[in-house]
């Protein structure tokens, strides 16, 4: 981490991650900053794929708090992050939302595997969330993002997050999300969530959808399979609770391979 | 601007095939999920503040010039649902058949032979309301009026709710769809600043989920 300044503003954090070929079938990690509430630490690598958990060391982020994660996966380097327990979106006694960046590259003929745990947004609290992907063409990703809202019965905090990928500078997916009170109307109406407290979302892109394209399906009543314009699969899926919603993600992962 | 071009573009009876279209409320109507005049209002809610605010900003910023291919590129990023991507490609075709017979121009034309398939319905309507010496505000009242409108008139249909009903929920979504209207006319200043980028992209969730379902189904009233 190379700022941690807990002022009235709040704590402004950053981790970053870059992973190269170690020149013997692995993975290098030469970057791998960051502490606070965002510490990476490098766990057992799995063959060419390097393996990173994110461990919180604080709750949050609170209000006023603003969190950067950036990855920058190298050509032909292998990269898988997880993170060891649920983000979890707390009000604060700072003034105004909290912020919670993601920024991640990755170069052609490289793989990032994004799977951290669920992000829950806490009563009161208010959190924007920006993923931003940057990948070559040639690049693989897999991306998966959870919101769940509120703990157990609770309601929900304000959440907004918006998940931006590019192949080349050219936008493959661009989509975000705004719930919770003060969220712009019909959010949890019948265009919206319906109810539901927890929603996700798996993105896989591979080079190989170019020419043969995924059909798009069904994963029961609130989780389609959707072929993007472009060399991405993306699965939307709304469920009850966070349990539900991984096991749908799961079992799209397993369908995609 | 001229007024009368604004509602002739806006009219019902414009011949764009909108009126093969529910946006979304068959499939939620089967769901249970609108079941009234309640229901559909948030329904309506629902869809003006993301189908509806992404829509109205792409015609918007192509009513201003911005450039239509890079702007049909940020429409299909902001369309995952490829049931929903081919809708509105339909409907961009449809409108465009009816755009050039009503309002010649060169940039339609363009359009017209770099998407022969169809571009996105709210770029085409951009296009055409520059076409019609309309202004961006115009294009993003279309866009955002069509985005409940659509669901109101098929519900009408599907529900046998009664018209006036259906009406009196659009009245009441009429200064929420103005507020709509002024953020997707300040994005498009602001793309045309900062890049596309600058665009809404809010999603409704259960829109995508639906739209795949729906077009699975074998025997169905509305296109989408």
């Amino acid at each position: 981490m190379d700022r941690v300044t807990a002022a009235t503003a709040g704590v402004r954090a950053v981790a970053r991650i870059a992973a190269r070929p170690d020149g013997r079938g692995g993975t290098a990690l030469p970057t791998l900053e960051g502490d606070g509430p965002l510490a990476p630490r490098r766990t057992r690598a799995a063959g060419a794929e390097a393996r990173v958990m994110l461990v919180g060391a604080m709750s949050g982020p609170l209000g006023g708090d603003h969190f950067t994660v950036e990855a920058d996966v190298a050509r032909d380097a292998s990269l898988h992050v997880g993170s060891a327990a649920a983000t979890i979106a707390l009000p604060g006694q700072a003034k105004g939302g909290a912020r919670y960046d993601v920024r991640l590259t990755v170069a052609a003929g490289a793989e990032l595997r994004w799977l951290p745990e669920q992000l829950i947004a806490v009563r009161g609290s208010e959190l924007a969330v920006t993923t931003r992907a940057d990948l070559a063409t040639g690049a693989r990703l897999t991306l998966r993002e959870e919101q769940v809202l509120g703990r157990w019965g609770e309601e929900p905090g304000r959440l907004t997050s918006r998940l931006t990928v590019r192949i080349d500078g050219r936008p493959l997916l661009d989509q975000e999300v705004s719930c919770g009170p003060g969220a712009p109307g019909g959010w949890d109406g019948p265009a919206g969530l319906a109810g539901h407290r927890a929603l996700g979302q798996l993105l896989v892109v591979r080079p190989e959808f170019a020419e043969g394209p995924v059909e798009p399906r069904m994963l029961g009543e609130y989780a389609s399979l959707t072929p993007l314009a472009g060399p991405g699969v993306l699965v939307t899926a709304l469920a009850p609770d966070a349990l539900k919603l991984r096991r749908t993600l799961d079992e799209a992962a397993r369908v995609l391979g | 601007m001229s007024r009368t071009a604004l509602l002739v573009l806006a009219d019902g009876r414009f011949p764009a095939g909108g009126h093969a279209h529910s946006g979304g409320a068959e499939a939620a109507v089967k769901a249970g999920r609108i079941t009234g005049a309640g229901s559909l209002e948030e329904f309506c809610r629902g869809r003006l503040h993301t189908a509806g605010l992404v829509a109205a900003s792409l015609a918007a910023a192509a009513a201003l010039g911005l450039d239509p291919v890079e702007l049909d590129r940020a429409a299909d990023a902001r369309t995952p649902s490829p049931a929903l991507r081919n809708a509105s490609r339909r409907l961009g075709r449809q409108l465009m058949r009816a755009a050039r017979a009503a309002w010649p121009s060169g940039e339609l034309d363009a359009l017209a032979g770099e998407f022969p398939k169809g571009a996105h319905q709210p770029v085409v309507l951009g296009l055409t309301a520059r076409a019609a010496g309309l202004g961006p505000e115009d294009a993003a009242h279309c866009c955002a009026y069509e985005s409940v409108s659509g669901p109101a008139g098929a519900t009408v249909r599907l529900l046998s709710l009664d018209p006036f009903d259906a009406t009196r929920v659009l009245a009441r979504l009429a200064p929420e769809a103005d507020l709509v209207v002024r953020q997707a006319v300040d994005a498009a200043h602001r793309a045309a600043e900062e890049g596309i980028d600058a665009l809404p992209a809010a999603s409704a969730p259960l829109l995508e989920i639906d739209a795949q379902a729906h077009a699975a189904w074998a025997v169905r009233l509305f296109a989408s």
